[in-house]
């Protein structure tokens, strides 16, 4: 029985704060007309930046971890920079989107409001301290994402992907929930700390096989959460069949997310078992680098491309994990942070090239693209070097992070499995590149810019940090692995 | 009277003034004047590092220490010797010839070219004047981003194919490097080359280094048989460009083997300096024959510069070889010290005749040799000049070319007379393939009418050409000047090889 203490309703403030701006933001919409509908814009970005203000104002001071409602739920170090990641990228969601949204009369409140449950799940997942608490998060998450790729209800190509998303989305929630429940079985709790107590197999603990067969369900539904080979059948589907905006969604927000679920799940909950799933991340992580940097060189279009690049970039996130340490998650988060912000600036250029009517989805879409706006093919070619990894970029640090991390925990082939794959990766970053500095455009008209002046500086802003995180990436770095100092 | 901070300025100067000249994208002729003037601004102030460097003070001059990155002990750190200031002052002079000698050819987004000139000259300064092991990466692979884009924006008919094989081959071999730069990180918790030339290392794990940093050192160079991307890439190269790669970016690899390869794995180094001296050997006599049979003249012009680049990687390990198993420390360092002059002179040169095959260029657009001929008639300047720089290739003494190779061929004959004979019937070939191709483009007959109709070199030609041809000149007639900048470098870089890590 859980007592009520009225302390814990501050710990989770931010989370009852985005809970009841949403609910208003709901009823305001009700009555807006569509030509209101930037109320509900600004409002959301608003209820966001509100959010973010109170996650880093309550934020746990280093190696202090704030447990609320009999532990259910945590603050600490890590909870607070994927919270105030994910809050940065959906408001860029909003940004980016609103132009492209409203050109194909998608700019719905539900937009607005699927987001915003979307970002509630996830500050709940990243906060969880309780198998029940990751699940409703995950949930919610999850229902929030199956909706938005179906935002666009006349398309084929954007239900066919909700569908596929949503069938393999429950079996996958569902392998998750039979993982945990044999983890319960195993352990008789459902609290993260108190199955971290007993759950390892060094000692002679009765349960051996059935807290390995719940381990492995885990890692299935986490693997299945982050698109990692080979559970990364949905990936380029929906990528490809949900409007860009929701598109830029799932790679940004969702990954920083499942990033906090793997590391709850596994260091959390079975960090006693570290030995044994870091095997099986080493293996999803070189079959990810494999399959999806060789994959993405057959793709035509651009969205199909990406996605493939998500799924050898969450191979290098997996890297990370391999180590088991704090460092190793540091260097890991480290990269999906990273990630986040390539991926936000690629796609925030791809729907700056699509205009009514028109998506700019195949990669021959970006022909000459220098010579219609040389500021972002400038822009795009900084994210595409940084996807690449090619110093001085943001992206090299990340990967410079990481093999470190996987050349320190002795596994020196993994690393030169990965280089090898960022090097055949190159290619298809480069022809990117290619097309739009060496073609000649297919269409010669100057580009279109968006209306918003926001919209256009946050993209140049998310581009050049690409370039000046290059330089002075040293804070972000420090705090990443002050997060996990709780861990030691 | 030199700059605080000079090698900082040196670095950001070209590249903040890339970005201004970026910005001039609606008025080519600002963008061009802006470039020179930046580029001139850089070659006065890298002349500070001449006057300012004290010739008998410490070895590492310049010296800047900031800390970057905390997790990683590595820092902002910057020093040069006198082999890093030769090659930074080569890179500054070359880099304002380059400006001017696209001055006209370039027509089409002058601001991107001359911007990304400019930020290549940036990165290539940072390249020769760091001391850390994680900038100097950093800057190893930046330079490849505005090469490719040269490369590929601006070249002849196949530069998607040049640039992109360019691109993933220097790539490919520079993120081994990266490994074994980790590697050492980890086993010395610092990024400073200093530390990791002083890392205690067995034999096995020298071997491994050496040859990560070969992939990417010789890849640059390029040696033999790593070289096939370097005809490809200076074929479809604006000049501009190819000046760049021939006279700078492929010295960054003979830079690596004594900056990397010499102090940090110095018993691997002697232990496979055979297979490098064989290796540069071949790039010497049988790239030499290649050379011989090409019938485009920037193809025969960039075998010729695997040819010379090989008496740079033969230099610098015959040396080893010397110190090791000779004990013949004066001979060692003749050999270095040609390399490096070798080095410089190599960068004048091969710059300079990439630069006479721009002129022709601009006239016929064509590269084909047997669509020349008889130019002497015409252009009286142009055959001068193109003369010299041809004499200086083959290594006549007067020339700059003479200077290094003969350093070379003088120090590896107290190692062996058989590799000095390898490496001296260099100067039958060479002579063959620069003084037939000067025969057929320069002398005989006027080919055609086209020919007779080639306008001699105007005037800004004629300043890039002189310029190239006044350090030809200087650098052959009087060297010491440019050896007892580098001498200090040459002696401790020969002392570090006296002591075994294992």
């Amino acid at each position: 029985m859980i007592e009520f203490n009225p302390a814990d309703l501050r710990v989770i403030a931010p989370e009852l704060f985005l809970l009841c701006s949403t609910f208003a933001i709901l009823l305001i919409d009700l009555f807006l007309k569509p030509a209101q509908r930037p109320v509900t814009h600004w409002l959301s970005v608003l209820a966001l930046v509100v959010t973010g203000c109170l996650v880093a104002t309550g934020a746990p001071s280093t190696g202090e971890v704030i447990s609320a409602f009999d532990g259910m739920f945590l603050r600490d170090g890590m909870a607070t920079v994927l919270k105030l990641f994910v809050l940065l990228t959906i408001g860029m969601v909003f940004i980016y989107s609103r132009s492209y949204l409203r050109e194909r009369r998608l700019l719905i409140g539900e937009f607005y409001l699927l987001l915003l449950f979307a970002a509630l799940g996830m500050m709940l997942m990243v906060s969880a301290g309780n198998l029940v608490t990751v699940f409703l998060g995950l949930e919610l998450t999850a229902l929030s994402s199956y909706a938005l790729v179906a935002l666009n209800r006349d398309s084929p190509l954007s239900s066919e992907a909700a569908i596929k998303f949503f069938v393999l989305g429950a079996l996958a929630s569902g392998l998750l929930l039979y993982g945990m429940s044999m983890l319960y079985g195993a352990t008789g709790s459902l609290d993260l700390a108190a199955i971290h107590a007993v759950a390892d197999f060094s000692s002679n603990s009765p349960h051996r096989s059935l807290l390995a067969i719940g381990m492995a369900f885990l890692i299935v539904g986490i693997a299945f959460e982050f698109g990692a080979a080979p559970f990364h059948m949905w990936l380029p589907d929906v990528y490809h069949g949900a409007p860009t905006a929701v598109t830029l969604f799932i790679s940004s927000a969702s990954k920083l997310a499942a990033f906090g679920l793997a590391y709850r799940l596994l260091e959390g909950a079975l960090g006693g078992m570290s030995p044994d799933w870091t095997m099986m991340l080493a293996a999803l992580a070189a079959l990810s680098l494999a399959v999806g940097n060789v994959i993405a060189i057959a793709q035509t279009n651009i969205k199909r491309m990406l996605a493939y690049s998500t799924i050898s970039h969450i191979g290098f996130v997996l890297l990370g994990f391999v180590n088991g340490t704090a460092i190793g998650f540091g260097a890991a988060m480290f990269y999906i942070v990273c990630y986040a912000l390539m991926s936000t600036a690629a796609f925030g250029i791809i729907m700056v090239m699509a205009r009514a009517g028109f998506e700019a989805e195949e990669i021959d879409d970006f022909k000459g693209l220098n010579q219609r706006n040389p500021w972002y093919a400038g822009m795009m070619a900084l994210a595409m070097f940084s996807l690449a990894g090619v110093p001085p970029l943001f992206g090299f640090f990340a990967k410079l992070m990481v093999l470190k991390v996987v050349i320190d925990a002795g596994y020196l082939w993994l690393a030169l499995v990965a280089i090898v794959f960022a090097i055949i990766g190159l290619f298809y970053y480069l022809r990117v590149v290619k097309v739009m500095y060496f073609d000649a455009p297919q269409d010669a008209s100057p580009l279109e810019l968006p209306r918003d002046p926001i919209n256009r500086w946050l993209l140049s802003l998310n581009g050049l940090a690409l370039l000046v995180m290059g330089m002075a990436w040293n804070p972000l770095l420090e705090w990443c692995n002050r997060a996990f100092e709780v861990i030691g | 009277m030199t700059v605080p901070n000079i090698l900082s300025v040196l670095i950001w100067l070209p590249i903040v003034g890339g970005l201004a000249v970026f910005a001039c994208r609606r008025n080519a002729d600002a963008a061009r004047w802006l470039a020179l003037l930046v580029t001139l601004a850089t070659f006065i102030v890298s002349l500070g590092l001449l006057t300012g460097f004290v010739p008998d003070g410490p070895l590492m001059q310049f010296v800047e220490n900031h800390a970057w990155i905390t997790a990683l002990k590595s820092n902002y750190a910057l020093a040069a010797d006198g082999i890093a200031i030769a090659l930074i002052v080569l890179t500054t002079f070359t880099t304002i010839l380059v400006v001017v000698a696209s001055w006209g050819p370039i027509r089409e987004r002058v601001s991107q070219y001359m911007a990304a000139t400019l930020l290549l000259e940036g990165f290539l300064i940072g390249v020769f004047s760091t001391t850390d092991a994680l900038l100097f990466y950093v800057f190893f692979e930046a330079m490849l981003i505005p090469m490719f884009i040269i490369i590929g924006v601006w070249g002849g008919p196949r530069r998607v194919y040049a640039t992109l094989k360019f691109f993933i081959y220097t790539f490919f071999g520079s993120i081994f490097m990266l490994i074994a730069l980790i590697y050492l990180h980890l086993k010395t918790g610092e990024f400073s080359l200093a530390a990791f030339a002083a890392a205690p290392l067995s034999m096995t794990e020298q071997a491994w280094l050496f040859f990560a940093f070969f992939a990417g050192f010789a890849i640059k160079v390029p040696m033999w048989p790593v070289h096939t991307w370097l005809p490809d890439a200076h074929v479809e190269a604006p000049t501009g460009g190819s000046i760049t790669l021939a006279a700078i970016m492929l010295k960054v690899g003979g830079y690596g083997f004594i900056r990397f390869s010499l102090p940090i794995t110095p018993d691997a180094s002697i232990e496979y300096a055979w297979v490098m001296v064989a290796l540069s050997l071949i790039a010497i006599i049988y790239v030499g024959y290649v050379a011989l049979a090409q019938e485009d003249m920037k193809k025969l012009v960039a075998y010729s510069s695997v040819c010379h680049m090989g008496f740079v990687t033969l230099g610098v390990f015959i040396a080893v070889a010397l110190v090791r198993m000779d004990g013949n420390l004066g001979a060692a360092r003749l050999a270095t010290q040609g390399a490096m002059v070798q080095m410089i002179s190599h960068g004048v040169v091969s710059g300079a005749m990439f630069a006479c095959i721009g002129v022709m260029y601009d006239r016929l657009h064509t590269r084909t040799i047997t669509e020349y001929g008889g130019l002497a008639n015409v252009m009286p300047w142009f055959a001068a000049f193109m003369v010299m720089f041809s004499m200086a290739n083959t290594g006549l003494p007067g020339t700059s070319g003479f200077v290094g190779e003969f350093m070379i061929i003088l120090a590896s004959f107290q190692h062996s007379p058989l590799v000095a004979l390898a490496a001296a019937f260099t100067l039958v070939i060479s002579a063959g393939y620069t003084l037939w191709l000067v025969k057929r483009i320069i002398y005989g007959e006027i080919k055609n009418e086209k020919v007779a109709a080639m306008p001699d070199l105007n005037i800004r030609e004629w300043v890039v050409l002189a310029a190239f041809a006044a350090a030809v000149i200087g650098i052959g007639v009087y060297p010491k000047p440019l050896t007892d900048l580098m001498e200090p470098a040459v002696q401790q870089l020969v002392q570090q090889l006296t002591t075994a890590k294992v």
